[in-house]
């Protein structure tokens, strides 16, 4: 294996080969490959195609490893317009007999203009992914407009941006090639009350004059489209948002190598004691639940890397959770409501078995430590009066968890499928949410589901909508 | 509602140490054999088994053979005091159990049980102070299995227990037929929690899921939110809000719809989303509504979750976040339609307060097998389901609701589906629904309060030596009265209203006040008349040729039914002028082609080959049965064809019951020997029906008559009167063929029909051969 490792090294230059501790089989870098040569219009199944596939060198036929992605980017025909791999324009890809260099041109002609960004609007925050080039050369810094320098700058040399604005610098990846060229990937997130400030600044900053394409999806790209176009004279590429989030999970997963590991979960989710966070190696991932936590929750049946469904969704989400905080402890955040349940204690807001039967329900093989009813014990005025804030957000953090991981386990159940991926900001440094998911998945299934997560838990959709870049129709 | 009579009366009832009025709650408390008691959050339910004895009238003949002279009467009438069974279910709220148990203690004379049957969450709070009261050990039953089998028993021994709920219809509440098979479902128990549970068979269910979201989290959250502490308060908030200004809707994140996954711009996205990204204050209302929403849609989800993996499409609901509350119903209904897409329907129960209670009971009592008796809903004894609307305040509606009861007689006879009928499943016995045709209800309702004097002169008429029966019959008035005044308002309370269950409700009502059988002398009287005039008409029907003499067999057995003393119109001509006769009724006869007129091709079919065995569901005593039943059937006993008459079992107007009928075909045979060979040679079969209605319900028919029927092999079914053929069955689908005979007393009915007073209907149907097949 090393040795194939080190000509694609040498093939590729100075790429980051770092895998992962875990034994990694062939079949795994065979889909992740394949996964990304789709996703970059390799994607095979035409007449033109296999033809195509002869006349390829070998070496860039077969990549086998994640590091060979770029490579296969680099090299690809077609690659720059048909990032999404959209199957109208399939049949433009083949240039039969294009030299590599020829095509490494073409690439270069066709990549997009930069700045680029991907762009994911929710209920709640936006999600903005920047690819930041490392690459640059000093011809192109001298051609490098001012407002593209000064978006660059402002980006890349903050962390935080006004009060609301916040880059997740542990969620940067770095070395990263996209596109035929190097650079970093910044996740930076805003509340979507904040778009208005946004949009300003981008005109402040005059983005409009760099004639770029401005991939968004989430509702916010539908609802605020007239605003990016009156306020910052920007032209938005509207893209769906389910769509998105498959492609960017698909794309992060296969581009993480190194560092912690891009999917986990929590072993001996059952056992306090022993539970601990462990990498998990998502191979061949099909069919997957994927449930997506955001302001409110969408749960998907993925088949394929576009073969999926949204199975159904429920709006007790992510915002239901802060909304409820808001009201019933007074705090403004996401942050000090989950700060707020760390502390509190859910079992005297809420009324369990064996408040009802006094231990378990033996008939029904109900545990005596099992909920009963959610916030059932408020209905008598006396622990109302007792109640802290802090209990009552943790009541309300258990409630919203436990009820998507109910419904989770129900279209589980009902798709047969044991495998789901929970993404989505309301994950965000929620551990306990991620916890009690992965004990409820565990202890209901009887150990038949398995609960995953992704470090990049909120921003998918609008890694998704930066791929779509290339592909302005 | 029994307490509900004046305004004084229903303050005082909402103080707690009230005095109980023992005539309207708690009846016959001194016959109660065995106690069953279901305390939940808030309201008790109490269960009791007792004895009713009530009159009954009997027939019986005399010794003809001895002398036989003209002024003697056929038959003597008596009354006899009967004793049955009856369930007894009173709902009150908990504060009132300390009163209850008093009074229970005061009025038990006595008991043979030690022991009273108890389920609930309250069950264990309140152990100490029954057995205390009662002396009476309190004996725990599991609240899931008493929640199931009561659930059975309705949905076995109630028609129309099951509703869908429709909000914004005509009629908000649309009663399901009962199915025969109640097998698979699935309950959903909306307390403080969710309990959903798949029910297979009797005694096999299991929980299959649940969720912690339930009644509790609504009630417990919004007190949180709104520092209102009711739960009925809570409801009434809801009903005001709107949650848009709480919730963060498809269209507040998409500025519209989200398209490509059908998702409308009103959907909620994210309950309570809206109050994570403003500062501003929110209403009570708002919060409330919105509270409701989430919980409703987040357990309809759950349902259709649950349905969806184990293939069951009858999903009900209860528990106290339902209980008739109509801001609940809709919104599980919508959440249900939304997440199924129209597949399920959500169901909901007319007596789902009751059925831990009832379940409780039946655990107690399964020495004495239940199960193995058909029951029936007793009209005169229930208060029926509560008007609901989210109009009327919670102080309101707790005073309303004080005293509910629900009481169901034994009946003495199981009752089963005709074996006949096309699809069982599909039956509806009633022609027309009041509950949806307010014009029709109108008039019902109308006539029958106009009607209502005539009875009531009729039923003291019937006691002459009973002095006391004025006032009897006083009450029977203000009782029926009452009953029509709430099926005015409340036309859905005791099911579909129809005209069936307006005549069924007046025969229970009559029943209550003891007046069994108010025509029992009047038939008597025609009956005696009739049967001077059985030989005449059968001689002068022989001597007509075949095909004269059908018609005039038809025409007769149309002409004795108008003598029915049931029907407004008919009865003042009968009061006015005791003389008009059967020949003056064939005369009012409309003449032919009839209103519906199948006659030539029940002719076409008589000259074919006999039927093998005729049933003749019979109506009206006198000119009717005699002169107008018996020449009909007895030239189908010439043709070769068996005959069963069903009658009722019970006297309900002056329809012949099935003890009066047994006398009359003995003087009948006694006269007539093609009847009393059919009699000898077990070709004519007289059986009861299981019924004391003047109309016909054939998925509730004695099992004693089905097995006859399917052992003579029945093919051709016979229904007459108004109140078999019009107003129930005119539309029912036979798998055989079938007559459907009557002639229409009233006018507005016929008119509707697009006919005239005594117009004719003769149906004659023959199932199509795939039909038959099916």
């Amino acid at each position: 294996m090393s040795e194939w490792m080190n000509r694609t090294e040498k093939l590729i230059g100075s790429l980051r080969v770092q895998l992962t501790g875990e034994a990694h089989s062939l079949s795994v870098y065979r889909f992740l490959v394949n996964d990304i040569m789709e996703l970059n219009g390799f994607h095979c199944d035409g007449e033109g195609c296999a033809e195509e596939k002869e006349e390829e060198p070998p070496a860039l036929m077969l990549p086998r490893s994640k590091t060979e992605t770029p490579c296969s980017l680099i090299a690809t025909p077609g690659a720059d317009s048909e990032a999404a791999g959209g199957s109208a324009l399939r049949e433009q890809r083949v240039s039969k007999s294009t030299p590599v260099m020829l095509r490494l041109d073409s690439l270069k002609k066709n990549r997009p203009p930069f700045p680029w960004f991907g762009m994911d609007i929710g209920g709640t925050l936006v999600k903005l992914v920047y690819f930041e080039p490392k690459d640059i050369t000093a011809e192109e810094e001298q051609e490098e407009v001012e407002s593209l320098k000064s978006i660059r700058r402002y980006l890349t040399s903050h962390t935080a941006y006004g009060k609301t604005g916040i880059r997740d610098v542990h969620l940067e990846l770095s070395d990263l090639i996209l596109w035929g060229r190097k650079g970093n990937l910044h996740f930076i997130r805003f509340p979507t009350h904040e778009l208005p400030a946004f949009l300003l600044m981008g005109r402040d900053k005059h983005f409009s004059s760099l004639h770029t394409t401005l991939c968004a999806t989430g509702g916010g790209a539908f609802k605020y489209e007239d605003d990016f176009r009156t306020m910052a004279n920007l032209q938005l590429l509207k893209l769906d948002e389910l769509d998105c989030l498959i492609k960017g999970v698909m794309y992060i997963y296969s581009v993480v190598s190194s560092g912690p590991p891009e999917c986990y979960y929590f072993e001996h989710p059952t056992d306090p004691e022993r539970c601990e966070q462990k990498a998990y190696n998502l191979e061949d991932p099909y069919p997957l639940l994927l449930v997506n936590i955001g302001s409110g929750v969408s749960i998907l049946a993925v088949y394929s890397k576009d073969n999926y469904k949204r199975v159904t969704g429920t709006s007790l989400g992510g915002g239901t959770f802060l909304g409820l905080c808001c009201l019933l402890t007074g705090c403004s955040t996401f942050e000090e409501a989950l700060a707020m349940a760390t502390e509190g204690e859910s079992t005297c807001v809420d009324k369990l078995v064996r408040d009802i039967y006094g231990g378990d329900y033996e008939r029904f093989g109900l545990p005596g430590w099992a909920v009963a009813s959610s916030f059932g014990n408020m209905i008598c005025k006396e622990k109302r009066d007792s109640v802290s804030k802090e209990d009552l957000a943790r009541a309300t953090l258990v409630t919203i968890t436990n009820n998507i991981g109910s419904i989770t386990r129900m279209c589980a159940l009902n798709e047969n499928i044991e495998r789901v991926v929970f993404v989505g900001n309301f994950l965000r440094v929620n551990t306990l949410s991620m916890k009690l998911l992965s004990y409820a998945l565990d202890y209901w299934s009887k150990g038949q589901l398995k609960a995953l997560f992704l470090r990049h838990e909120g921003y998918f959709g609008a890694v998704g909508a930066l791929l779509e870049l290339p592909n302005p129709s | 509602m029994a307490l509900c009579g004046g305004a004084d009366r229903g303050s005082h009832s909402m103080d707690k140490s009230i005095t109980l009025p023992p005539d309207e709650i708690f009846r016959n408390l001194e016959n109660a054999k065995r106690f069953a008691i279901d305390i939940g959050g808030s309201l008790t339910k109490l269960a009791y088994y007792s004895t009713v004895q009530h009159q009954v009238a009997k027939v019986r003949s005399f010794d003809h053979s001895a002398k036989e002279t003209d002024g003697d009467p056929l038959y003597e009438i008596s009354v006899q005091e009967e004793i049955t069974a009856r369930l007894h279910f009173i709902k009150f709220e908990n504060a009132y159990i300390e009163t209850c148990l008093d009074f229970i203690k005061d009025h038990l004379v006595n008991t043979e049980t030690k022991v009273i049957k108890a389920t609930g969450g309250g069950a264990h709070k309140f152990k100490d102070l029954i057995e205390k009261k009662l002396k009476l050990k309190v004996d725990k039953e599991d609240e899931m299995t008493c929640l199931i089998k009561g659930c059975n028993f309705v949905l076995k021994n109630i028609p129309h227990e099951a509703f869908v709920y429709a909000k914004h219809a005509d009629s908000e509440f649309r009663f399901q037929n009962t199915h025969p098979d109640i097998f698979p479902y699935m309950l959903i128990n909306i307390g403080s929690g969710v309990s959903i549970v798949k029910v297979e068979a009797e005694d096999k269910f299991e929980r299959i899921g649940g969720s912690s979201i339930g009644g509790g989290t609504f009630w417990g959250l919004g007190a949180l939110l709104t520092k209102t502490k009711r739960f009925d308060e809570l409801l009434q908030l809801a009903s005001k809000g709107q949650h848009t200004n709480v919730d963060m809707l498809v269209k507040d994140i998409y500025g519209g719809a989200y398209g490509s996954l059908g998702l409308t711009g009103d959907l909620i996205a994210s309950s309570f989303g809206k109050s994570a990204t403003t500062d501003k204050e929110f209403s009570k209302e708002d919060m409330a509504k919105s509270l409701l929403h989430m919980i409703s849609n987040d357990i309809g989800q759950l349902a259709c979750l649950y349905a969806k993996l184990h293939n069951l499409t009858r999903v009900y609901f209860g528990g106290f976040f339902i209980r008739g509350h109509p801001v609940t119903m809709h919104t599980i209904t919508y959440s249900i339609n939304f997440f199924t897409k129209g597949e399920v329907q959500a169901l909901f129960l007319r007596h789902e307060g009751y059925l831990g209670a009832i379940g409780a009971f039946l655990k107690g009592a399964e020495e004495d097998n239940p199960n193995q008796y058909s029951w029936e809903e007793n009209y005169a004894g229930s208060s029926g389901l509560m008007s609901v609307s989210p109009e009327l305040n919670p102080v309101q509606r707790a005073r309303s609701g004080t005293f509910d009861m629900l009481e169901m007689d034994r009946l003495e006879r199981q009752l089963v589906n005709l074996p006949l009928l096309q699809d069982a499943t599909s039956y509806i016995p009633d022609t027309v629904d009041l509950t949806e045709d307010a014009l029709a209800r109108e008039y019902w309702l109308y006539c029958f309060e106009e009607a209502l004097d005539g009875v009531v002169k009729r039923a003291i008429a019937s006691q002459k030596d009973q002095p006391e029966a004025v006032e009897r019959a006083e009450k029977f008035r203000q009782k029926y009265r009452h009953k029509l005044q709430t099926l005015r308002h409340q036309p859905f309370a005791y099911g579909s209203l129809t005209v069936r269950s307006l005549l069924d409700t007046r025969e229970h009502c009559l029943n209550e006040f003891n007046f069994p059988d108010p025509y029992s002398k009047i038939k008597q009287k025609e009956n005696d008349m009739a049967l001077k005039y059985y030989l005449k008409v059968v001689k002068s029907v022989e001597e007509l040729s075949w095909e004269q003499r059908q018609f005039t067999l038809a025409k007769g057995l149309l002409a004795g039914n108008v003598f029915d003393w049931g029907a407004k119109a008919v009865s003042d001509v009968l009061e006015s002028d005791p003389e008009f006769g059967f020949e003056q009724a064939k005369q009012q006869l409309q003449e032919r082609p009839w209103l519906v007129d199948a006659y030539n091709q029940w002719i076409e079919r008589l000259k074919g080959p006999p039927h093998k065995c005729a049933l003749f569901f019979v109506d009206n005593s006198g000119i009717d049965i005699i002169l107008g039943v018996f020449p009909f059937i007895r030239e189908l006993l010439i043709r070769g064809t068996e005959v069963v008459l069903a009658s009722n079992s019970g006297p309900a107007l002056n329809d012949v019951t099935n003890s009066e009928l047994q006398i009359l075909t003995e003087r009948i045979a006694a006269m007539d020997p093609v009847i009393h060979a059919a009699l000898r040679e077990d070709r004519l079969a007289l059986v009861q029906n299981g019924s004391s209605s003047p109309c016909l319900d054939l998925s509730r028919l004695d099992k004693v008559l089905a097995t006859v029927i399917r052992e003579r092999g029945t093919d051709l079914v016979i229904i007459e009167g108004m109140g078999r053929a019009i107003h129930t069955n005119y539309y029912a689908m036979l798998s055989c063929e079938s007559l459907k005979l009557a002639v229409i007393k009233n006018s507005w009915l016929a008119e509707r029909l697009g006919g005239k007073i005594f117009s004719v209907v003769f149906k004659y149907e023959v199932p199509s051969k795939a039909q038959e097949q099916h």
